[in-house]
C-alpha cells in the first residue's frame, strides 16, 4: 500500500516540474509580481493553446502505442483553409468546421496507410507531414492568406475580448477538450481499449478488439484535435500562412513525454501532457523576461525533455524494485 | 452425440513450412481433450487456427454441428472458443479487471462500468479460487503465477464453450496446477470442450480423458488416454521408439572445483554456497519464487549481489561483475526466457550461435560470414537442430529448436562453466533428450555444469549431483542416488 502511494506521489513529478520552473522564473526575473500577474498568465496560456490542443490529440496517439508527425504540417493546412474559407465568404462557423474535419481525414489518411498498408506509424505520418505542408502551399498559392477580421481572430488572442472571460476563450475551449479527452480515455470502453492496445499490440487482438478499426478512431479523433490548432494557430497570425508551424509535432510530442507519457505506448495522461505543455511555455516565456537568447531557451527545453524521461524511468525502476 | 468441436484436413504453411498437413481432432461436449506432439509438431498452430489467428489453406471446421471458418480472434470468441496463449498476452500496466473483461466489457452507454467490472471480476477469481487478487491491483506488480490466474479468468469470464489451452501450467507454482485442474473439472461439468496442450505426460494423464497425438502436421492417433501408456505415448509423438531419454553417462567427476560460490547474497537469495567441479553436472531443484533463477542471476551479473565470493577456476572473481566479465571469466549462461533474453529471435542462427565469441569467425574485427555460417552450421548439428539453414532467422524455428541454438551459443563459446536455467522449459520430447545429451558431452569435456530446473525427472536423470533451493536459501548439494522424488519436494516446500 505505502509503494502505492509512493508511485502516487511520484506520478505528480510533472507537476513539482511546473512549479519548480514557475517558481525559478518568479524569483530569478527578481519582480515575481509581474511574472506571476494576471496578464502574464494570460500571455502564458494564449500562447500555450496551440501546442496543448495538439498534445490532447497526441496524449491519445502516444497512449494507443503510434506516433504522428504530421502535426505541425496539418495545423499550417487547416489554418490555410481556414482562411480561404472566410475570405471567399463563408461564415467563420464553415471555416472552423473546415478545418477541424479535415485534420479528421488527414489522420483518417495516415490511419489507413497505418491500417491497409501496414507502414509503421512513424513513416506513414512522417510522409504525411510532406502531403499536408505541400497541399497547404499548393492552395495557398505559395503565399499567406489574408482573411477579414472575424471572431475566430479572438479566440486565442492574448487578452480576452471581454474582461469577465478572464482569459482568452481558445483557452477555456482548450480546458474543456482536456476535461472531456481526460474521462473518454480513463472511463470509457474505447479509453481502456486505447491503452490497452498500446500496452501491448497482440494481446489486444487476442481480445477480439478490432484493431485497425480501433487505429482509425484514434488517428482520426487526434487529427480533429490538430485541425482546430489549425483554427488557432489562424487566429493567432489572423491570415493563413502555409510555412507556420514547422517542427510543432517536437513541441506536441515533447508536452506529451515530460508529462508522463511513454513512446512505448500505454502511458500517458491528458493532465500530464497539459503540464506539459505549460512547462514549455514558462520556460519559454521566463527566458524571454529574462532576456536570454533564444537558444538558451532551446537548449533548456532539450535538458528538460531528456530529464523528464530520465524521471519517469527512475520512478519505474523505483516500482519495479518493490 | 453431436462433437463440440469437429477438424478434418486442416492444411496451413508458414512460407515453405508446412506446419500442418491434414489434422484431425473431434472434442465432446464436456471432454478434456489432450492434444500431444513434439514441438513444431503443430498443435500451437493447430489452436491457432482455431482461435481465428490463422487462416488455414484448406480443410472443414465444425463447431456444435455447424460449419465454422473465424475471421478474428472476436469471430473466434463470438462462437464461444476461447484461446489462452503459451506466452503470456495481458497488459501490464492495466488493472486486473481491465485485463480480465477487455474485449468483452460491461457499458453503458460506452461508459466502462467499474462497479460491474469490479463484481464480475472478483466472482471469477473467487470461482477459480483466488479471491486474494485485487481487480484493481496492476497486473505487471502480481507475480507470474498471479498473471496466468487472470490470464486463465479471462477465458472463464468469456463464458466460452470450447477453451483452448496452450501449456497453460507453464508457469505456474503446484498450488495453481491444482486449482486449474479444479476449473478444468467444472467447465468440464459444465458441458465445456477444453483442449489441452502440455508437454508433462503425468500432467496431462490427470486432468484429461481423451488425447490426439499430432506427429509433422498430421494426427497420427487419437483414443481415450487410459487406453495407452506413456511410453506408447512418446512412441507415436516421435515416430520410433525412444530408448533412454536420459543419456547414460560415463565416470565420475573428479576435476578441478571450476565454480566456488560462498555466502552469495542477492535480491530473493540468502547466503547460497556450493563448489562445481569440472566434469560435474550440479542440479538445483527450487520451485518458482525460491530463488533459483536470482541465483544464477547475480552469478553472471544480471543482478548486483549484496554479498558473498565468487570464484572461477580458482580465482576469486569481483562482485557484481557486469555479464562481460563473467563471459571473460569463462562462464555461460543459458537464460529461462529463450524469447526475451536467451535469443535475438529475429536474427539468424548464424547470428545468434556465434554472438559471444564472434572473434572465432572474425578476422582484425571484420566478420567472415562463410566460416559463420559454417562454424554456426556444425554446432547447430551436433545438436540435431532442424533447419534449412544457418542464414535462417531464429523466429522462424521450432521452439525446441531455438532452444538448441541458446544452447548450441553456450556450445560455442567455449565455457568452462555452462549456467542453465530451465534448459528444457516448453520443449517437445525428441528436443529434451537431445539437450540433455549436449550437457552429458559438455560434462565430458571436462566443463562444469550448473542446471537450474523446476522439472524433478530430469533433474534425477541428468545430475551427479542435487541441491534444493527453499524461499531463497540453497541446501547442501547431495549426490542424486540420496535423494528420492519424496525428500527432494519435502526440502523444496521447506517443510
Amino acid at each position: 500500500m505505502r509503494s502505492e502511494r509512493r508511485q502516487r506521489v511520484l506520478r505528480l513529478g510533472p507537476f513539482v516540474g511546473l512549479l519548480l520552473v514557475v517558481g525559478f522564473f518568479a524569483v530569478a526575473s527578481g519582480a515575481p509580481e509581474r511574472y506571476l500577474s494576471a496578464n502574464n498568465l494570460r500571455v502564458v496560456l494564449a500562447q500555450t493553446v496551440i501546442v496543448a490542443i495538439g498534445a490532447i490529440g497526441m496524449t491519445l496517439v502516444i497512449v494507443g502505442g503510434g506516433i504522428d508527425l504530421a502535426v505541425g504540417s496539418t495545423i499550417a493546412l487547416t489554418g490555410v483553409l481556414c482562411a480561404l474559407a472566410v475570405r471567399d465568404g463563408f461564415s467563420p462557423v464553415l471555416g472552423v468546421l473546415a478545418a477541424v474535419l479535415t485534420g479528421g481525414v488527414v489522420g483518417l489518411v495516415s490511419g489507413l496507410a497505418i491500417t491497409r498498408l501496414r507502414v509503421v506509424p512513424f513513416i506513414a505520418t512522417l510522409g504525411m507531414l510532406g502531403v499536408a505542408r505541400g497541399t497547404a502551399k499548393w492552395l495557398a498559392s505559395q503565399t499567406t492568406v489574408n482573411a477579414p477580421a472575424t471572431w475566430i481572430g479572438e479566440l486565442a488572442v492574448t487578452f480576452p475580448p471581454a474582461p469577465w472571460m478572464l482569459f482568452a476563450p481558445g483557452v477555456w475551449i482548450t480546458l474543456a477538450l482536456a476535461v472531456l479527452m481526460a474521462f473518454v480515455l480513463r472511463r470509457t470502453v474505447f479509453g481502456r481499449r486505447v491503452f490497452a492496445l498500446g500496452s501491448s499490440e497482440a494481446a489486444a487482438r487476442a481480445c477480439g478488439i478490432a484493431i485497425d478499426r480501433l487505429k482509425l478512431a484514434i488517428y482520426g479523433t487526434a487529427g480533429l484535435f490538430f485541425g482546430l490548432a489549425g483554427v488557432m494557430q489562424m487566429s493567432r497570425l489572423r491570415q493563413g500562412d502555409p510555412t507556420v508551424a514547422a517542427g510543432t509535432e517536437l513541441d506536441v510530442i515533447a508536452a506529451v513525454v515530460i508529462g508522463g507519457g511513454s513512446l512505448n505506448g500505454g502511458e500517458g495522461s491528458i493532465a500530464g501532457s497539459m503540464v506539459g505543455a505549460l512547462v514549455m511555455a514558462f520556460l519559454r516565456n521566463g527566458s524571454q523576461q529574462m532576456g536570454w537568447p533564444t537558444y538558451v531557451q532551446e537548449i533548456l527545453i532539450g535538458v528538460i525533455i531528456v530529464a523528464a524521461v530520465a524521471v519517469d524511468r527512475w520512478r519505474h525502476a523505483q516500482g519495479e524494485g518493490e | 452425440m453431436t462433437p463440440a468441436l469437429r477438424l478434418s484436413g486442416i492444411v496451413h504453411r508458414f512460407g515453405a513450412t508446412v506446419a500442418l498437413d491434414g489434422a484431425s481432432l473431434e472434442v465432446r461436449p464436456g471432454e478434456v481433450h489432450a492434444l500431444l506432439g513434439e514441438n513444431g509438431a503443430g498443435k500451437s498452430t493447430l489452436l491457432g487456427i482455431l482461435g481465428g489467428l490463422l487462416e488455414p489453406r484448406s480443410g472443414t471446421m465444425d463447431v456444435d454441428g455447424s460449419p465454422y471458418a473465424p475471421r478474428s480472434p472476436r469471430d473466434a470468441r463470438d462462437h464461444g472458443i476461447a484461446l489462452i496463449h503459451q506466452e503470456l498476452s495481458l497488459f501490464p500496466l492495466l488493472s486486473v479487471a481491465e485485463n480480465v473483461l477487455m474485449g468483452n466489457e460491461p457499458s453503458r452507454r460506452g461508459l466502462w462500468d467499474r462497479r460491474e467490472a469490479r463484481r464480475l471480476t472478483q466472482a471469477v477469481l473467487a470461482e477459480f479460487g483466488h479471491p486474494e487478487i485485487d481487480p484493481d491491483a496492476t497486473v505487471g506488480r502480481l507475480a507470474i503465477g498471479a498473471r496466468q490466474v487472470v490470464e486463465i479468468c479471462r477465458a472463464i469470464a468469456a463464458r466460452a464453450r470450447v477453451v483452448l489451452m496452450d501449456e497453460p501450467t507453464s508457469s505456474l507454482p503446484r498450488g495453481d496446477v491444482d486449482r486449474l485442474f479444479a476449473t478444468i473439472g467444472r467447465l468440464s461439468a459444465a458441458g465445456v470442450a477444453v483442449v489441452y496442450i502440455s508437454h508433462f505426460l503425468e500432467e496431462t494423464r490427470a486432468v484429461a480423458s481423451a488425447f490426439t497425438v499430432l506427429r509433422d502436421g498430421r494426427t497420427v492417433a487419437t483414443g481415450a488416454l487410459s487406453s495407452v501408456t506413456n511410453d506408447q505415448l512418446i512412441a507415436l509423438m516421435v515416430g520410433r521408439t525412444v530408448g533412454e531419454l536420459f543419456p547414460h553417462r560415463e565416470g565420475r567427476p573428479g576435476g578441478e572445483a571450476v565454480l566456488e560460490v560462498a555466502g552469495l547474497t542477492a535480491p530473493g537469495l540468502r547466503d547460497a554456497s556450493f563448489a562445481l567441479r569440472g566434469g560435474e553436472v550440479l542440479g538445483v531443484f527450487g520451485l518458482m519464487g525460491s530463488g533459483r533463477t536470482e541465483m544464477v542471476r547475480a552469478l553472471y551479473g544480471l543482478s548486483r549481489p549484496a554479498a558473498g565470493r565468487v570464484s572461477v577456476a580458482r580465482r576469486e572473481r569481483p562482485l557484481g561483475a557486469p555479464p562481460a566479465r563473467r563471459l571473460a571469466d569463462g562462464l555461460g549462461y543459458l537464460s529461462e526466457d529463450r524469447k526475451g533474453e536467451g535469443l535475438a529471435i529475429p536474427l539468424s542462427v548464424a547470428d545468434n550461435v556465434t554472438a559471444t565469441r564472434l572473434r572465432s569467425c572474425s578476422r582484425r574485427g571484420i566478420l567472415d560470414p562463410v566460416l559463420q555460417r559454417r562454424q554456426s552450421a556444425e554446432r547447430a548439428d551436433e545438436l540435431k537442430v532442424r533447419m534449412r539453414d544457418p542464414g535462417q532467422a531464429v523466429r522462424t524455428l521450432s521452439g525446441g529448436n531455438q532452444q538448441k541454438i541458446a544452447f548450441a551459443r553456450l556450445v560455442h563459446q567455449d565455457a568452462s562453466v555452462l549456467l542453465l536455467d530451465e534448459p528444457t522449459r516448453g520443449v517437445d520430447v525428441g528436443s529434451k533428450a537431445q539437450i540433455y545429451e549436449a550437457i552429458a558431452r559438455a560434462a565430458a569435456a571436462g566443463k562444469g555444469v550448473l542446471m537450474v530446473s523446476s522439472y524433478l525427472p530430469e533433474l534425477l536423470g541428468v545430475c551427479d549431483r542435487l541441491a534444493v533451493m527453499s524461499r531463497g536459501r540453497l541446501g547442501p548439494a547431495r549426490p542424486v542416488a540420496e535423494w528420492t522424488p519424496e525428500s527432494v519436494l519435502e526440502a523444496a516446500i521447506g517443510a
